[in-house]
């Protein structure tokens, strides 16, 4: 079948690959209907993240049709229309049961690679390096999904296809943000970054009952999206000074809650941009903080900065002080989507969360090179190019 | 990305294994400590798997530990917090800790035993060992990053246990 792999630095391929076969009795084999290019792919794309073979399927947000099922599954049947979550968890480890499931004991069938990083392993992940398991992308015609049971969902009657695609992982990454960092009714929230998880962090912390959340970037079209599907006020960064304006909308105290939603690639007008960008081509730091420390600079004493965004390793001029002396709670995830999916639905069949919107360029599987080069230049005002293996 | 930093980037992908080996310098300075190479000196290994400690049966352990026989000692006792139950296990005959650049290349001598904890936990807990391989795949080009990582996600799968 014709796959969309990582052949290198920069580079993208649709190249033959052997279908995928049940391993496990959890599984299952789904015919991606559809599979979304993910802002983090990026990291990988650019070798951020050392862990890629030539030849790795990319892909780790879709949905599709369940065309096989193992021996031990039984929550899902062949014919089922479904969406998957992007990490993988067993639902039987303390971790699942307490519903952080991005950090499944068993989930990661190469656990030395990330242990060796962070001093634990966390969950799989689909299509994101040897680091998170070495599992197969969805930019394929099939995939297969292990501990099928527990992180593929069906969809709802009413519910598109490229509507819950989103359920994947843009959405419930997202609501993790939100949720774990507490947001509150009546909250104050600002997110930096208006990519497909920002937006729904936006519209989690919204649901959650903020009383005002504010969306930051410098892209005119994303930022318009925030305005018109989400329903979130912005602010551009190249035209204005973001903590000011977050001191003067919130009476001089600053977000309760700030939602980095940007990750190691951080853009800033400023020159700790450059700073920031020389450091980590050096390899004196792995990952550009830029946006994080804006978080933690501008959110209120006592407040809570959540990182949403990927990050990979160790950062530099880290302001631990304010961190410290503001009394701020940090905190960070991966999406621990199996406990969110269910609501993610059920207000997706509402639609009281939209998400087609963000599918602004839609291509068959052999256009994925054009796909991730539109995506990453963010040409023609694209914010996530989808590939139909259908065709 | 401009194709000069785009090669920078490049140099550092090959790097990888060199990468991380000073992230974890920097995260953790136990890492390039020769003294055992961040092992407990009583050599148990442990994972928690969460069930009750009376549901484990030293007598009739998974296949992964059954097979060291008495080769190994184990030991269970109940995690705190309810989180579940310790499972330990030492090698009766240790041989010297491997530092954690010896893990990192392939050459930890409890390597073995690591796996065989790891997979016994998933058996207790889910009744199947996960596999990943084999995975589908394109073409591998034949590049030093490409046999580095190649060597690493051999190794991989023994760790998890500390």
């Amino acid at each position: 079948m014709k796959a969309v792999t990582w052949r290198g630095v920069n580079e993208v391929g649709v190249e033959d690959v052997p279908e995928p076969k049940i391993l496990n009795d959890h599984d299952i084999i789904l015919e991606v209907g559809l599979s979304v290019t993910c802002g983090s792919d990026l990291h990988l794309l650019g070798g951020y993240i050392p862990a890629m073979r030539a030849g790795d399927v990319l892909g780790h947000e879709f949905m599709g049709t369940v065309a096989e099922v193992g021996r031990a599954v039984t929550k899902h049947k062949v014919g089922d229309r479904v969406v998957v979550v992007s990490f993988i968890g067993c639902g039987k480890c303390w971790y699942c049961q307490q519903g952080l499931w991005s950090l499944c004991d068993n989930g990661n069938p190469n656990p030395g690679i990330t242990e060796a990083l962070w001093g634990q392993s966390i969950g799989g992940c689909f299509g994101y390096s040897h680091a998170m398991g070495g599992w197969a992308g969805s930019h394929a015609p099939y995939i297969r999904v292990p501990y099928a049971d527990q992180g593929a969902f069906t969809i709802p009657d009413g519910v598109s296809n490229e509507r819950a695609l989103f359920a994947s992982d843009a959405a419930p990454t997202g609501w993790t943000g939100a949720h774990q960092a507490g947001v509150q009714a009546g909250d104050v929230v600002a997110v930096w970054g208006a990519g497909g998880v920002g937006q729904m962090a936006a519209r989690a912390a919204m649901v959650m009952g903020a009383e005002r959340v504010v969306v930051i970037d410098r892209f005119d079209n994303r930022l318009e999206q925030v305005r018109t599907h989400i329903g979130a006020e912005t602010l551009d960064y190249e035209e204005v000074d973001v903590p000011a304006e977050l001191r003067e909308m919130t009476g001089g105290r600053g977000p309760d809650v700030c939602i980095e939603a940007v990750g190691m690639e951080a853009h800033h007008p400023g020159p700790a941009y450059l700073y920031d960008q020389v450091k980590q081509q050096l390899r004196l730091q792995t990952d550009r903080p830029t946006a994080v420390r804006e978080a933690i600079y501008a959110c209120r004493k006592g407040g809570t900065v959540f990182t949403l965004g990927v990050f990979g390793g160790v950062v530099d001029k880290f302001p631990l002080g304010a961190v410290m002396n503001k009394a701020l709670t940090l905190r960070g995830a991966q999406q621990h989507g199996h406990r969110y999916v269910p609501q993610i639905l059920d207000l997706m069949s509402r639609d009281e969360v939209k998400t087609e919107h963000l599918a602004t360029h839609v291509m068959p599987l052999d256009d994925g090179p054009k796909g991730y080069r539109m995506f990453k230049e963010k040409e023609d005002g694209c914010v996530r190019a989808v590939f139909r293996p259908g065709g | 990305m401009t194709s000069s930093i785009g090669n920078v980037a490049s140099v550092a992908a090959r790097a990888g294994g060199s990468v991380v080996r000073q992230v974890r310098s920097v995260i953790d300075p136990s890492a390039a400590r020769p003294a055992n190479g961040g092992h407990p000196a009583s050599g148990w290994l442990a994972v928690t798997v969460l069930r009750e400690p009376s549901e484990i049966d030293t007598a009739s352990l998974p296949a992964p530990l059954a097979e060291y026989g008495d080769r190994i000692e184990v030991r269970v006792r109940p995690a705190s917090d309810d989180k579940g139950t310790e499972l330990a296990a030492r090698l009766r005959d240790r041989p010297s800790s491997g530092s954690a650049a010896h893990r990192l290349s392939g050459k930890d001598p409890q390597a073995d035993l690591r796996s065989a904890l790891r997979r016994a936990k998933q058996l207790i807990e889910v009744g199947e060992v996960l596999a990943v391989d084999p995975a589908p795949h394109g073409k591998r080009s034949a590049t030093p990053a490409g046999a580095l990582l190649e060597t690493w996600t051999k190794v991989a799968p023994k760790a998890g246990v500390r």
